[in-house]
């Protein structure tokens, strides 16, 4: 088997991932029917009833049976969660108690109509959001759903039964079901039942009602739901020949690319996309592109345009808006550029004149596609179009007195120039004066007071300066004429150059923009610390958006303010539950979002591509949304910049965390190694020795058991030797090692030491060579002679037997030099530097015991604190150690010379 | 020296620790009575006088070091040796500065005790009665003519160097801290280096090898010790 032969037949890691994620969620299964009345609700309680049998904890957190009998009799024996009830204007409303579910934890509950939408005050405005949270949990859902509920099939359910439901569920609900089964009952089936009275409906616009009962309909609504629910298993199929690399027949390359604008139809627009790329299997993706007339859009346009974007990606497709001037020609580059195979685009909804004149997209593109399969879909009825999870604010828009005061100013300024001009110099062509006025009302006081100007030049002029002047009537036709030739030139005039106007204040206000955007990045990247990074952001938002800032951050278990700006905010309970809910599911919450509406600020998860960082709370002092969708654009900005610079000192603090675990886990397992060995060895023989000794006492020759106790006490040595080691180690590491000084003479050192060792040097010669008339030494006596007893040992391990060591000390002007040097095999190169590591030892020959590897760093800590150095070599005369100690000379050594 | 066995009491909690010096020291002829806490050695000194206690600093109920204190305060003349960890100089000065007789550092050999511990026996019965010549090895001190020998020759100190080999002598075999020296021969006024610098010279002038010396012994961290007296000499 070859390399490439597995990782064709790998399968793809997204699927594995999918699974994967799909384990840990609680599975969800969707009773899905065509239509009320067939049923779905009595077969999910049958189905719950079979888990229950199978000894499943299975719970109802909602069911509505309608007053149906067969219906409330299986209800019967089901542990019901009692509804929390909800005062809504006076109304008590009962909506499922999400938190008594996840409190009760079972391992599955019953939850009926899936697209309900639940009573204000409620966590979730909608029902299928509880799910997902019951489901985030890990709790198995099961659930019931009319199709005419399904996103994506809105618009086609409402052409069929010409009711608009506005209870939707996102087809991504739909799509992550773990099963679906579909509830059938023929037309004619229903329509009994409908009769009967078994079909519960709401009393008002019951004859609405009865009008979608009619066989055409439920029949078109019957092939809806089978359709989906085909597609669907479509997907499982797909989706399990992926995840276990079953090589398949993929759709050949195809994309799908629609192009949207901020008209209301486009929505369906988006929707159809999404149907028609299913049906391909195909990625696809939504397209704007911006051109100068995207400046002047309306606000409203402008949060439609984004609401197309926005509903593309939630309905899984990408989102892409790119500059240009010709649309057709930008759309087929960028459809080229990408691959795409389809394009949909919407009618023109222009008028036939302006077509002629503009051209009409759809056309040029049919005409210049080339291979691209071009789809015109007729716009439907406006659609509500999808939020973003978030009200946005409406900009405020007074009426301003000044620029007509303005305007005015202009005009009666023109006629004085005209009244001069005409008496002074007998100008006869007034009227280029007051264009004069018109042009600059345009470009000082914008469109409507030119267009004012316009009029108001129009009639002065009339008034004063044509004939019969100071009368608005006109004698000359010829006049007439030249003044509907100065009204068309002056509106033209004044259109264009409030334009260009304000084209010009929004590319300076977009500059300006882009320059602070700027500045926040560069500041951002100067900044190395989190606080920094928080206390910039914050006051960034603060002062760009003229909103007060908090910035939450994970704590423990917790969520909890790291900055604000105005620096002492502090938060209410109903305002962490926000915050913590924005940031485990990563969504707005608060104030004009969706979920828990009530708190007093609007929290926005701050993310990168990657993960989550924190969470943003807004709030300002009026009521109602907080951000106008200007404004929502760019706190995105902002955000995206300051959830990068987090997540980078983020990475930054992980990878420094990660090197100093790696290296603290290496030296533990170095020590864990160490110490096994070195404490079982000697431990191993001295239970062997005294076990023998115990156990055969009287057959052993005396000699022998001589030997075992010399084992014994020798092995009992080396275990203390190295336990003072561990000990000494933990001293140094834990900062304990604190020397306390004072004057002594090495010698008097070097004696005690070898007489502590003395009998490990008893297979030794030692030679001691330190003058008398050597400077005492400012050295702690119990260190010194610890690393001096290290040292000894250290030689007596590696020098064979019979060798001599040689311990020599010499004065030099600044310090006193003291030599450790044997006759072994010398240190090989390049370890010179390490052997004073801990845990490090010098590769032996087998009749070398092994040390502890804490002997030499030990020196070299103690020698450090008492304020000397500690070096390593080899002897050049012939091999052997040679271990240096330097210890400065202290100046009250000189007195104490003096007195001898 | 008395006829009957010499009574010690052992002050340890460690019950391996107990059972050993209860096997190595009956082997050399003392009677040994235990107590495993300082309340419990209290009790055991107001019942039975030992002539000697055997006394683990860290012990659970008292600080070592007060229990020793209050042995002192009852008993001024009742020789006590300490048992101490190596790492714990400070903590065996303090002892022997509240009055213990000598030290022994864990793990020990038990030739070292019984050595320790008879040394302390003797020196609380010849407190006032020294002998007149000392002899150890090569090294041979006449208190009253004031003569120090090593081997034939005589050695010839000045009086701050005789003054401490001299109080040395009257310890011979105990450890004496620097402390007790320099109070001794100085009055306490004097750093301790001086007496490094006037011992470092007495070495020079008894000792074969000042840097291996065979007499006067280095306590690292404590003080010093002389070496003890031969025992052919010690009894006229």
């Amino acid at each position: 088997m070859t390399d490439d032969g597995k990782t064709e037949n790998r399968p793809s890691p997204e699927a594995l991932l999918e699974n994967a994620e799909r384990e840990i969620r609680g599975r969800l299964k969707i009773f899905l029917g065509a239509a009320p009345g067939v049923g779905k609700t009595y077969e999910m309680l049958m189905s719950g009833r079979a888990r229950r049998a199978d000894g499943v904890d299975v719970v109802v957190g909602v069911v509505e049976t309608h007053g149906r009998k067969e219906t409330e009799a299986l209800l019967d024996g089901f542990e019901i969660i009692p509804r929390r009830k909800i005062d809504y204007k006076g109304h008590l409303l009962e909506e499922m108690d999400i938190d008594a579910v996840l409190a009760r934890r079972p391992a599955l509950v019953l939850v009926d109509e899936l697209a309900h939408t639940n009573a204000e005050g409620s966590r979730h405005p909608k029902r299928y959001l509880d799910v997902q949270e019951l489901l985030s949990q890990g709790i198995d859902v099961y659930t019931t759903l009319n199709i005419q509920h399904v996103e994506s099939l809105n618009d086609i359910v409402a052409q069929i039964t010409r009711i608009r439901v506005r209870e939707t569920v996102p087809d991504s609900i739909v799509d992550r079901a773990d099963d679906i089964e579909i509830i059938d009952l023929t037309p004619d089936d229903l329509i009994k039942r409908l009769h009967e009275g078994k079909v519960y409906l709401p009393k008002t616009a019951k004859r609405a009602i009865e009008n979608y009962f009619s066989p055409g309909n439920l029949t078109a609504l019957r092939e809806l739901a089978l359709r989906r629910t085909a597609q669907r298993v479509d997907e499982q199929l797909v989706s399990h020949m992926q995840a276990h690399a079953i090589p398949g027949p993929w759709a050949a390359g195809e994309r799908l690319l629609v192009c949207v604008d901020e008209h209301p139809r486009c929505a369906s627009l988006v929707r159809y996309a999404r149907r028609q790329a299913d049906r391909l299997r195909a990625p696809w993706a939504a397209l704007h592109v911006e051109t100068s007339r995207s400046v002047n859009l309306s606000d409203e346009d402008k949060d439609r345009l984004a609401a197309h974007l926005r509903l593309a990606e939630q309905l899984g497709g990408e989102a892409a808006t790119i500059p240009g001037q010709n649309v057709p020609q930008e759309i087929l580059r960028h459809a080229t550029a990408n691959n795409v195979t389809h394009i949909v685009v919407g009618t023109s909804h222009k008028p036939r004149w302006r077509e002629f004149f503009e051209g009409s997209v759809s056309h040029d593109l049919i005409r210049h596609a080339g291979d691209i399969s071009v789809h015109v879909i007729s716009g439907s009825e406006r659609a509500p179009a999808a939020t973003r999870g978030v009200k946005a604010a409406t900009p405020a828009r007074r009426f301003r007195l000044r620029p007509y005061l303005l305007a005015t100013a202009y005009v009666v300024a023109a006629l004085a120039v005209g009244v001069l001009l005409h008496q002074i110099l007998d100008v006869q062509n007034i009227a280029l004066v007051f264009l004069m006025s018109v042009l600059t009302s345009a470009i000082t006081a914008g469109l409507w007071p030119a267009l004012y100007a316009c009029v108001a030049s129009a009639i002065t002029f009339n008034f004063f300066f044509l004939d019969p002047r100071y009368t608005l009537t006109i004698r000359d036709p010829e006049s007439v004429l030249a003044l509907v030739f100065f009204l068309v030139v002056a509106i033209t005039a004044s259109n264009l150059t409030a334009r260009v106007q304000r084209q010009a204040s929004a590319a300076r206000q977009r500059a300006r923009m882009t320059e602070d955007l700027y500045l926040f990045s560069k500041k951002l990247a100067a900044t190395g610390t989190l606080d920094d990074v928080l206390w910039a952001t914050a006051h960034q938002i603060a002062a760009m958006l003229k909103v007060r800032v908090v910035i939450l951050m994970p704590e423990e278990d917790t969520i909890a303010v790291r900055a604000g700006y105005p620096p002492d905010d502090t938060l209410v309970d109903a305002d962490i539950a926000a915050a913590r809910w924005a940031w485990e599911h990563d969504r707005p919450a608060g104030r004009g979002a969706d979920t828990l509406p009530g708190a007093k600020r609007l929290y926005l998860p701050l993310k990168t591509g990657r993960n989550r960082v924190g969470v943003v709370g807004l709030d300002n002092d009026r009521q109602g949304p907080l951000l106008t969708p200007e404004q929502q654009r760019l706190f995105d900005a902002l955000a995206d910049q300051a959830a990068l610079a987090i997540e980078r000192i983020q990475l930054v603090a992980d990878v420094d965390r990660a090197r100093l675990n790696a290296e603290a886990d290496k030296l533990r397992s170095a020590l864990l190694t160490s110490i096994s060995h070195d404490l079982k060895t000697p431990l191993a023989a001295i239970m062997g020795a005294a076990g023998t000794l115990k156990d055969y006492s009287h057959s052993l020759p005396e000699q022998d058991r001589a030997d075992l106790l010399t084992t014994v006490i020798d092995e009992a040595e080396r275990l203390n030797r190295f336990i003072a080691n561990l000990l000494d180690m933990t001293r140094i590491e834990t900062g304990a090692a604190v020397p306390t000084l004072s004057l002594h003479y090495a010698g008097d050192i070097v004696g005690s030491a070898l007489q502590r060792a003395a009998k490990i040097l008893a297979r030794h010669k030692v030679v001691v060579d330190i003058p008398s008339s050597l400077p005492m030494l400012k050295l702690d006596p119990v260190l010194f002679e610890q690393v001096l007893f290290n040292l000894l040992d250290n030689a007596a391990k590696y020098a064979p037997t019979g060798t001599t060591i040689r311990v020599r000390s010499w004065a030099e002007e600044r310090s006193v030099f003291l030599q450790v040097i044997d006759e072994g095999p010398g240190i090989p190169s390049g370890h010179q530097d390490r052997v004073f590591d801990s845990f490090y030892r010098v590769r032996k020959t087998d009749h070398v015991r092994a040390g502890t590897g804490l002997g030499l760093s030990i020196c070299k800590g103690f020698v450090e604190a008492m304020g000397g150095k500690i070096s390593t070599g080899n002897r050049t005369d012939r091999s052997g150690a040679v271990f240096t100690i330097e210890m400065p000379i202290s100046p009250e050594t000189t007195n104490l010379k003096e007195l001898q | 020296m008395t006829t009957s066995a010499v009574k010690i009491l052992i002050v340890d909690d460690e019950p391996p620790i107990r059972k050993l010096l209860r096997v190595g020291l009956a082997t050399e002829g003392f009677a040994i009575s235990e107590a495993c806490s300082a309340r419990d050695a209290m009790e055991q000194l107001k019942k039975d006088l030992p002539d000697l206690v055997l006394l683990d600093l860290g012990l659970p109920d008292m600080l070592g070091h007060d229990l020793l204190g209050k042995l002192r305060n009852d008993r001024l003349d009742l020789p006590i040796v300490i048992l101490s960890s190596r790492t714990d100089e400070t903590g065996i000065v303090k002892a022997l500065e509240l009055g213990a007789d000598d030290y022994v550092t864990k793990p020990f050999g038990m030739k070292e005790l019984v050595a320790r511990i008879r040394v302390a026996l003797r020196h609380r019965i010849q407190q006032q009665g020294e002998k007149p010549i000392f002899q150890a090895g090569d090294l041979s001190v006449d208190l009253v003519k004031r003569i120090v020998r090593v081997g034939e020759r005589e050695v010839k100190l000045s009086p701050k160097e005789y003054e401490i080999l001299r109080i040395l002598v009257q310890h011979a075999g105990k450890v004496l801290t620097h402390q007790y020296l320099l109070n001794q021969v100085w009055g306490g006024s004097t750093d301790v280096q001086y007496l490094r610098v006037y011992v470092r010279q007495l070495r020079q002038k008894i000792e074969r090898s000042p840097d291996q010396p065979e007499y006067i012994i280095t306590e690292t961290g404590v003080g010093y010790r002389l070496r003890e007296a031969d025992q052919l000499n010690t009894s006229p």
